[in-house]
C-alpha cells in the first residue's frame, strides 16, 4: 500500500505510523461520558474513514488520509495541520 | 444423526460408503424462534449447541451471511491455549481449554484436537522473569505451566537458532496442554451436534436490521430471507460486530483490523508443537497435512479487507527467519487475511448490550478460536439465564467507561498494539 504524502509524493505504507481514526476530538470540557466516547468508541466504518498517518522515516509530519476500508483505496490526502477532521 | 463409529464406519464400507447422511440440516426459516443467534461461525454454532444441549432449549436458529465457517472460523493458525496471566482471563480460557478436551466426545466428530504444546521462548533476563510471572499466574489458578531453560529446550527443539547475535534463545515457558485443532472440523461438528438437537441453520441469510417492539427492545431480525421473530437475539460476528451493532444504533470500543496469516508447502513432520517467537511477533505450526502454518502482528491500520500488505508479510518471514533459519527454503503455498474485532484493551465482550434483547458476543482480537468452546458455553449461559458465566463476567461491556480494563499487553487504547 503507498501512502501519498503531501510532501514526499507517494511513499511505502511501512515508512508510516498509524494512529487511526481522525474523527474523534478531544473534548473541550472534560466530561466522564464525553470522554469515554473519545477515548473508547469508534464508528469503524466498512468503507471511508479519514485517518491519521505520521510519516515516521520521511517528512516527519501528520497527514490525513482519507482511505476505504473495504479497498484499501486511497481518495485523498492533507497535512493534519491547519485542517479540521 | 448418524453416530460416527467404527461399526458405522463398517457398515457403511459395506455399502461401498453411499449411505452417508448430511452432516447436519440446511433449514429455511420459521416465522419466529425463541434465541436468534446471528453469525454461523464457530462461536455462534457453539453457542446454539450448548444452548439446546446445556440449558434445554429447542427453538433456536442460527442466521448466517454466507455459509457456515466462511469468515473467521476459516481464517485462523487452530492454536488453543490457555495461558494468560490476568485473572479477568485466565479462568475463561482454562474453561475452554477443558471443554476442548472432551470436546470429540461431546460432539461425537473427529474435530482433531492435538495437544502437542504451546512454547513462547524468552530472548533476555526481563523477558524470563516475565513468562515467569505469567506461568506463576497459571498455576495459581490450576493449570499446567513450566518455565524451560535452555538445555532442556535444545532437547525439545534442536532447531532453533539459540546463538542468534541479537536475539539469543534463553527458554520458554511450556504449557504441555495446547496445541491445535482443526478448524472446519470444529464448526461442523458443532452445526451435527446442534443440528441434531433442533437448531435450525440458515445460511444466506444476511441480517439486514433488528425488529423493535414497542418498548425498543429487540424482538427479531429482519434478514435477507424475510423477517423473523425472536425473544432474544444474540450477535456472534467478530470482525462486523461494529456494522452489525450499529443497526441497533450502538457504538462499540471495537476497530476491525487485518490480520495475516500463512501456509507453506507440506513438509515432513519438523515442528513438534506451537513455537512463537518472543522478540518479535512470529508463531508457528504445522498442519497435519504437513504445511508450516504461520503468523505475526496485525496489519495496524483499519480494514475489512481480508487481504494485508507486503510490509507485514516480510516482518512475519523475518520473524521466522531468525528464529529458525531451516525454514527459509519451505515455499509459501498460500495466504490469507482475516478481519479482528480489534477491542480498546484486547480482551473480548460477552454481555448485554444497552437495548434490551439484544445480547453481544464480540471483541475477540486475534485470540478467538481457541475461545470457541467457552465464548459457546458462556454466551448460552448469559443468553439463557440473563447473568453472567462465573469465568466471563469480567467480560463486560461497560468495563470500558468504569475503567475494569483488560489490559493483558498493557498497552492501552490502542487497537493495533494489542
Amino acid at each position: 500500500m503507498h501512502i501519498p504524502c503531501p510532501h514526499c509524493g507517494p511513499r511505502d505504507s511501512s515508512e508510516f505510523v498509524y494512529r487511526g481514526d481522525a474523527t474523534p476530538r478531544r473534548p473541550a470540557e472534560v466530561e466522564a461520558e464525553a470522554v469515554y466516547a473519545y477515548v473508547y468508541l469508534r464508528d469503524n466504518p466498512a468503507g471511508m474513514i479519514r485517518e491519521h498517518w505520521y510519516h515516521a522515516q520521511g517528512c516527519r509530519n501528520w497527514i490525513v488520509v482519507t482511505r476505504n476500508t473495504v479497498t484499501h483505496e486511497i481518495a485523498e490526502s492533507a497535512l493534519a495541520c491547519g485542517t479540521s477532521a | 444423526m448418524q453416530p460416527f463409529s467404527i461399526f458405522e464406519l463398517a457398515k457403511q464400507a459395506l455399502s461401498k460408503h453411499r449411505g452417508w447422511q448430511p452432516a447436519w440440516r440446511d433449514a429455511a426459516p420459521k416465522s419466529g424462534y425463541d434465541i436468534v443467534i446471528v453469525g454461523g461461525g464457530g462461536h455462534g454454532l457453539a453457542t446454539a449447541f450448548y444452548l439446546a444441549k446445556v440449558h434445554g432449549l429447542t427453538r433456536i436458529a442460527v442466521v448466517e451471511k454466507g455459509w457456515i465457517g466462511g469468515g473467521n472460523a476459516g481464517r485462523n493458525t487452530t492454536i488453543i491455549r490457555s495461558n494468560y496471566g490476568l485473572a479477568g482471563n485466565e479462568p475463561f480460557y482454562e474453561w475452554s481449554m477443558k471443554l476442548w478436551e472432551g470436546l470429540e466426545q461431546a460432539l461425537n466428530y473427529n474435530a482433531m484436537v492435538s495437544q502437542r504444546g504451546v512454547l513462547n521462548l524468552y530472548h533476555s533476563d526481563a523477558q524470563r522473569d516475565g513468562y515467569a510471572r505469567r506461568g506463576n499466574a497459571m498455576r495459581l489458578h490450576g493449570v499446567d505451566a513450566e518455565l524451560l531453560d535452555r538445555a532442556r529446550l535444545r532437547q525439545m527443539v534442536p532447531f532453533l537458532d539459540y546463538d542468534n547475535a541479537r536475539f539469543p534463545i534463553m527458554g520458554g515457558l511450556y504449557q504441555a496442554r495446547g496445541g491445535t485443532a482443526r478448524h472446519d472440523a470444529v464448526v461442523w461438528g458443532y452445526a451435527r451436534a446442534a443440528s441434531a438437537l433442533g437448531v435450525d441453520i440458515i445460511q444466506n441469510c444476511e441480517v439486514l436490521g433488528f425488529l423493535r417492539d414497542q418498548s425498543g427492545a429487540v424482538c427479531g431480525v429482519e434478514t435477507a430471507r424475510g423477517p423473523i421473530a425472536a425473544g432474544k437475539v444474540g450477535i456472534a460476528v467478530a470482525g462486523h460486530s461494529s456494522q452489525v451493532a450499529q443497526l441497533a444504533g450502538i457504538r462499540l470500543p471495537i476497530e476491525s483490523h487485518v490480520l495475516q496469516a500463512f501456509v507453506s508447502e507440506g513438509l515432513k513432520p519438523v515442528i513438534p508443537g506451537v513455537i512463537t517467537f518472543g522478540a518479535g511477533h512470529f508463531y508457528i505450526s504445522q498442519s497435519n497435512k504437513g504445511g508450516l502454518v504461520f503468523g505475526g502482528d496485525i496489519d495496524g491500520y483499519n480494514s475489512y479487507a481480508q487481504r494485508g500488505n507486503l510490509p507485514t508479510a516480510e516482518d512475519v518471514c523475518e520473524g521466522g527467519m531468525a528464529l529458525m533459519p531451516m525454514i527459509g527454503r519451505a515455499r509459501i503455498l498460500r495466504s490469507w487475511g482475516g478481519i479482528m474485532d480489534m477491542t480498546m484493551d484486547g480482551s473480548p465482550i460477552i454481555d448485554r448490550s444497552p437495548v434490551d434483547g439484544l445480547y453481544l458476543n464480540a471483541g475477540w482480537c486475534y485470540g478467538g478460536f481457541k475461545a470457541t468452546p467457552a465464548s459457546g458455553w458462556c454466551f448460552a449461559h448469559l443468553l439463557a439465564t440473563d447473568a453472567a458465566h462465573e469465568v466471563a463476567a469480567a467480560y463486560r461491556l461497560d468495563r470500558f467507561r468504569t475503567g475494569h480494563l483488560i489490559d493483558e499487553k498493557g498497552v492501552g487504547a490502542q487497537p493495533n498494539l494489542h
